[in-house]
């Protein structure tokens, strides 16, 4: 069940081999769990509203950050760093993934298919942004996180680990396993449907 | 550049994640493009108009408490960030892959890489012009002592001219914004740059022999250095050379 595809093996590696600097897999198991608590606990937050985007359901988010969190102690031994953040989410992924996708039966486009999407009309020639003199409306905070929760899979995720935890393209590269070349491009689109979401929510203006 | 490129690198400097010579690319654009400015400021707009602080969730006691049971007792400490290497490593071959494809996969990330690409530049550099050597001599004993004072190392320097690479000269050159120095070989028409600088305590061990824009590039740890050999040679004969060039440089270890 929780045999993983080969990608999701070389994300958990984390670069293993960059950096030697592994006192995680000595010492006995409490110190290290005290360890992974210290460093993994204070990114609870971030880790939750992840998976709240990642599956858009409260209860689905509770299980997947309980189930990150149990793989990541287990798992901490090969963690070679460099960021504890990035690489909770990296686990919490393979976690919304691999069990609760095919649980819920629900579709979770984080992977694959979406390339084809991000092909299919080159971001130049879609219908441009509009023009200047529109300004955008401040909607509240519920508003927001709907019309972001609206995204399609790929590109919500963009939104949620650039803008809301404020990962460098590397990091993201590193998260969701794939070049930077598509972070920036699936960026590019995620913000592209972002606004045009935005305009539209306040309906046809007379 | 054109819209298309634009359209996608405005994201890169609105995150900023360009270069400052990528940054000046993209915004010489903005300049000259209404349609592309226009763009930057609606995403700005957008970026404005979407706090962190409202997107973020806050995870129920409940599950906290869950975890917090299933993890030992507390001892607070907090975790130590890396600071995020900002601003992408694009090597001088990026324009020119730039202008060929929109698909920025080739950027190079990491520090590593960034470090790459300036050692490539570098060599391209000392190839270009009269700047190969700051001194030219094949005598080991008058290159090192020429670094003296320049660099923060006393770089080792051999001469391998026995072993088929023979010792040119040395230059002074800049990695990664530091001093380094530079030891020039040449095999038969190729030369060969070693560069040296002082090892980052826990910097990497790179075995393999990289690749950018055709040159090899071998980079590895020893006796508290850090060293890049990059040249033209073929990676067999780079490899080679770093063999000779260990071999040579520390004769036995301990001795």
């Amino acid at each position: 069940m929780l045999d993983q595809p080969q990608r999701q093996g070389l994300t958990l590696a984390w670069k293993a081999g960059d950096d030697m600097r592994a006192s995680n897999g000595s010492g006995d198991p409490n110190d290290k769990a005290r360890r992974f608590r210290d460093a993994a606990l204070p990114h609870l937050d971030d880790v939750y509203t992840l998976a709240r985007y990642l599956l858009r359901n409260g209860a689905d988010a509770e299980d997947a950050v309980q189930e990150c969190y149990l793989r990541g102690l287990r798992h901490f031994d090969t963690y070679r760093g460099p960021a504890m953040k990035p690489w909770l989410f990296a686990i919490l992924r393979n976690v919304c993934r691999s069990e609760f996708m095919r649980r819920s039966g629900v579709a979770l486009a984080i992977d694959g298919q979406a390339e084809e999407d991000e092909d299919a009309v080159p971001l130049w020639q879609e219908a441009p942004v509009s023009p200047e003199a529109e300004m955008l409306r401040q909607w509240d905070a519920k508003t927001i996180r709907r019309l972001v929760e609206d995204l399609p899979d790929p590109f919500r995720e963009m939104i949620v680990l650039r803008e809301i935890n404020d990962l460098s393209y590397s990091e993201i590269a590193d998260v969701v396993g794939v070049p930077i070349g598509t972070v920036m491009s699936r960026l590019a689109r995620a913000r592209s449907m972002l606004r045009k979401a935005w305009i539209a929510e306040e309906g046809p203006s007379t | 550049m054109t819209c298309a490129e634009s359209e996608v690198l405005l994201h890169a400097l609105l995150d900023g994640e360009l270069d400052a010579g990528h940054a000046r690319e993209v915004e010489t654009h903005l300049e000259t493009c209404p349609r592309c400015a226009r763009h930057l400021v609606a995403y700005r707009e957008l970026q404005q108009a979407m706090p962190a602080a409202q997107l973020r969730f806050t995870a129920p006691m409940s599950l906290r408490r869950r975890i917090e049971t299933a993890l030992p007792a507390a001892r607070t400490s907090t975790s130590s960030r890396r600071s995020v290497l900002k601003g992408f490593a694009m090597g001088s071959a990026l324009s020119a892959a730039m202008a060929a494809t929109l698909v920025v996969a080739v950027i190079r990330t990491d520090h590593d890489q960034r470090v790459l690409g300036d050692v490539v530049s570098a060599h391209v550099r000392s190839l270009q012009g009269e700047h190969l050597t700051d001194v030219q001599t094949s005598d080991q004993h008058t290159v090192k002592p020429w670094f003296n004072g320049k660099v923060d190392v006393a770089p080792p320097v051999v001469d391998l001219t026995a072993q088929g690479f023979r010792l040119i000269g040395g230059r002074l050159d800049y990695l990664d914004g530091k001093a380094v120095a530079s030891i020039v070989y040449r095999r038969r028409m190729h030369v060969i740059n070693l560069f040296i600088a002082q090892a980052a305590p826990s910097e990497p061990q790179g075995r393999k022999i990289d690749k950018i824009q055709g040159f090899n590039i071998r980079r590895w740890n020893a006796q508290g250095f850090e060293f890049w050999a990059v040249s033209d040679i073929d990676a067999a004969e780079l490899q080679e050379f770093v063999e000779k060039f260990d071999a040579a440089s520390h004769p036995a270890s301990g001795a």
